[in-house]
């Protein structure tokens, strides 16, 4: 407790008046002490407008959901990669090296071999205390590793029609451009009935997703496409990332050489449907990444730039969403720049692994929307392109080839100055 | 060394410095009543007993304290508005059982009733004042604050980072050891060395998703250790009149579980925890603060996401201002309060980076505390922080004006 001995009374006067000078100070602006939320265009989190008070509510509680770490206790593992959606997906933005998602398989003369008796195809590298990581098996053939996306603005490109996907697709290169985008095609499973069949039956759902092409279904979330639907994605996350069970996936990811199937003996499902349904429609419902500088003369000669370019051919500026049950992503024109197909990049991105009907050089066409706030989540450092290899945009672009080969020559050829314009508006995105 | 081998040798070196303590002369007898004790010295080993109680029932008094605040918080930009609390409603109850045993207990209520702890119920029997036995659950030494933590005895209305995100304080342990207080020429030495149950999985196996000795308080310590392998703690403090005190402590125990029912499953694991404390005057200002490094075995998989270093500190400034006369008391004072911390809860860098880790935070509160009287306190408080998360990102500011009340009673 404070010594009893006190300043001499001139000190003391002084110190008064710097007291009363920051009551003032406080209270006059206390919202400033109170610290001032960052510029919305300077971060990739907030909500959607138009949503109405209880969506707001729902996805303020899948935000909660988002961001909750999940201990032993409350299902996490056995095997898993992180503990919340959050360690992946920071400030909802792309994913750090710390949490890079490692996917493997094999080539078989049938085909490709996910190695599902080894634990593949995804590798859970982290274990709960007493338990094991799964190891790479050296049978291996193909692998990859994967930095997680961005999920903001996520929701609209969920809400685009099958049918949009199927015009900008040219699979066998119709119009000559040296550009095939392929749909990713999926055959149908037991998950993709239960996702759809819930998607579906949400009141007021008039949309065309999850239609058949060819007896199989479009997919156009993750890397490679290989998830059809928001819901999907997120279900699988949890638990091929978290090994937290739904009723969607009830049973834990084990590692085959301890061989329990019993998992991690918490009762499944570990997240309740609801819990799935609130994270989901928080993805679902967060707002586009915002531009910054749009106005400025370089990014408008960097955008003009982009637009005469075949860049703009793989990552279309602006898609529309079909029919939506959440009124603000009803029929909606945003600015993802992605078509959401596969195209052939080249042999310096074939990891020799591979999904769906996907061949091992093909990958989706990454967004490029909130590129210029990627190393804001990403600890300072831009990790681009889908193992985080590129730590700038000029890396990411000398990495293009294959379809996307003469675009790469294209910005090679670029002056100096239109380089730094058609880099100042990639950072503007 | 096998886990026997190490209880065996702790036990040797726990005997070695009681016979050691029993051969030097005591310097004064020990409290034996919170009440009404005899301490020339107030010393942080004390603390537990230097507390007013407000009722005295034969050889049994009653007393605690309540602490209560409104809060108006925000990290960047983003919070709920003002909200009021009642922290903690503590009761302690102290008995003189005989001239040589003494009984302790606190009771606390947090936050109303969602928290309900039996945070301390010891005896200690007075051999001589130099050695003393204490057994039951006691406050392991881990710096000043873990024993001192009483919200009358502090200005400001939060605790300190370092002494509840590094050392878990509140730590309670079921336990036994010596403590005692020797008389080497000009200067006070104390001591406390104990065996407890010790942390838990929870260190790592937690829902914080990082490092957390606060997530290793099982509720189960109480009532067996999940390693049958006791965590050693001890603190050793000098005092001396002018200067104050100053004390070095330490824990290190076992945390996981390698052995179920004989058989081992996993490989030993262990924390340990190095603390400095120090209560000292600079002039007129009071100077209180403590600092901790952490050393966790963090299975490898594991490493980078959760820590295996930890440190952080705190130094609490106060500078007695006024003393107003106010009628009905005579002791009233005014005092102008700085604290300034730091944490860090994984320290290194990303392997694939090379960048460091984030996970810190840093704060300065300023304030001023009002005593009306000495085990009264009210409190203003400003409070601005900046987190950085694990991937070190850029800090997130925040801010918080903080106004409370703490009394013993």
């Amino acid at each position: 407790m404070p010594s009893p001995r006190m300043l001499p009374s001139a000190l003391r006067r002084r110190l008064y008046i710097a007291f009363a000078a920051f009551l003032v100070g406080a209270l006059s602006g206390c919202d400033a002490l109170l610290t001032e939320a960052p510029d919305e265009t300077e971060e990739l989190a907030g909500l959607v407008p138009g949503l109405s008070a209880p969506q707001r509510a729902l996805h303020l509680r899948g935000d909660g959901e988002f961001a909750r770490s999940f201990g032993p206790a409350d299902g996490l593992g056995p095997i898993f990669v992180a503990a919340s959606c959050e360690s992946c997906h920071v400030g909802d933005g792309k994913g750090h090296p710390l949490f890079v998602i490692t996917r493997f398989g094999r080539d078989l003369p049938g085909g490709f071999d996910p190695m599902p008796s080894a634990g593949g195809p995804q590798l859970q590298n982290r274990a709960v205390l007493g338990y094991i990581a799964e190891q790479l098996p050296s049978a291996a053939t193909g692998v990859t590793r994967l930095i997680a996306p961005a999920v903001s603005g996520l929701g609209f490109l969920d809400a685009v029609d099958d049918t949009t996907l199927q015009r900008l697709a040219d699979p066998a290169d119709a119009n000559g451009d040296g550009i095939s985008g392929r749909l990713q095609l999926l055959d149908p499973t037991a998950m993709h009935a239960n996702v759809f069949a819930i998607e579906q039956g949400g009141a007021g759902a008039t949309g065309t997703r999850g239609t058949l092409v060819g007896g199989r279904h479009i997919g156009r979330f993750g890397k490679k496409a290989l998830a059809v639907n928001l819901l999907q994605q997120v279900a699988t996350a949890y638990h091929e990332d978290m090994g937290i069970t739904s009723d969607l996936l009830p049973l834990d990811v084990v590692n085959p050489a301890v061989g329990d199937a019993g998992g991690d003996g918490v009762p499944e499902p570990e997240a309740p449907m609801s819990v799935v349904h609130a994270v989901t429609f928080y993805m679902k419902t967060l707002k586009v990444p915002p531009r910054r500088d749009s106005a400025s003369a370089d990014v408008l000669a960097g955008e003009a730039l982009f637009a005469a370019s075949d860049c703009a051919k793989c990552h279309v500026p602006s898609l529309t969403t079909g029919a939506s049950a959440i009124a603000a992503l009803d029929r909606k024109t945003f600015h993802p720049f992605t078509d959401l197909l596969l195209h052939d990049m080249g042999a310096a991105l074939d990891d020799g692994y591979t999904e769906g009907s996907a061949t091992t050089s093909e990958w989706r066409t990454a967004p490029l929307w909130g590129l210029g706030l990627a190393a804001a989540a990403q600890g300072g450092r831009m990790h681009l392109l889908h193992d985080g290899r590129a730590s700038s945009v000029e890396d990411a672009i000398s990495s293009h080839g294959g379809e996307a080969a003469a675009s790469r020559t294209w910005f090679n050829s670029l002056s100096a100055v239109q380089r730094r314009q058609l880099l100042a508006y990639l950072h503007s995105l | 060394m096998s886990q026997r081998q190490w209880t065996t040798r702790t036990g040797l070196a726990l005997a070695v410095v009681a016979i050691a303590a029993s051969s030097l002369r005591a310097q004064a007898a020990p409290p034996t009543s919170g009440a009404t004790r005899s301490d020339t010295v107030r010393t942080v080993q004390s603390g537990i007993f230097d507390r007013p109680f407000i009722a005295t029932m034969g050889r049994t008094a009653v007393g605690g304290y309540v602490e209560a605040n409104a809060n108006i918080a925000r990290e960047a930009g983003i919070g709920d508005g003002l909200s009021m609390e009642l922290r903690r409603f503590n009761i302690f109850l102290f008995s003189t059982i005989s001239s040589r045993v003494r009984f302790l207990s606190e009771l606390e209520f947090e936050h109303g009733t969602q928290e309900i702890a039996l945070e301390t119920a010891l005896i200690d029997v007075l051999v001589n004042p130099s050695f003393v036995l204490r057994g039951g659950i006691i406050l392991p030494p881990l710096g000043a604050f873990n024993v001192n933590h009483d919200s009358p005895r502090w200005n400001f209305v939060d605790r300190p980072l370092v002494s509840t995100r590094i050392i878990p304080a509140t730590l309670s342990e079921v336990g036994f050891g010596v403590h005692g207080r020797l008389a080497p020429p000009r200067v006070g030495l104390t001591y406390d060395l104990y065996l407890v149950n010790g942390l838990g999985e929870g260190v790592i196996a937690n829902a914080e998703g990082r490092t957390s000795l606060a997530g290793g308080k099982a509720a189960e310590r109480f009532a067996e250790d999940n390693n049958g392998s006791p965590a050693f703690t001890g603190r050793v403090a000098v005092q001396q009149g002018r200067l104050g005190e100053l004390g070095l402590s330490w824990y290190r125990g076992v945390y996981n579980t390698p052995f179920i029912e004989g058989e081992r499953v996993d490989v030993t694991r262990s924390v340990s925890l190095t603390a400095i404390d120090v209560n000292t005057h600079i002039g007129r200002v009071e100077v209180r603060g403590e600092g901790a490094v952490v050393r966790v075995d963090v299975p490898e998989d594991l490493r980078e996401v959760f820590g295996a270093r930890q440190w952080g500190y705190h130094v609490d400034a106060t500078l007695p201002l006024w003393r107003p006369r106010i009628r009905g008391f005579p002791d009233a004072a005014v005092n102008a309060d700085v604290r300034v911390e730091q944490i860090d809860l994984n320290v290194g860098r990303f392997a694939t980076t090379f960048a460091p880790i984030g996970d810190t935070e840093a704060a300065l509160s300023v304030g001023v505390s009002v005593r009306p009287v000495s085990g009264t306190v009210l409190k203003v408080n400003y409070r601005r922080s900046r987190t950085v998360d694990l991937l070190g990102n850029a800090p997130v500011p925040g801010g918080a004006f903080q106004v409370g009340f703490a009394t013993y009673f």
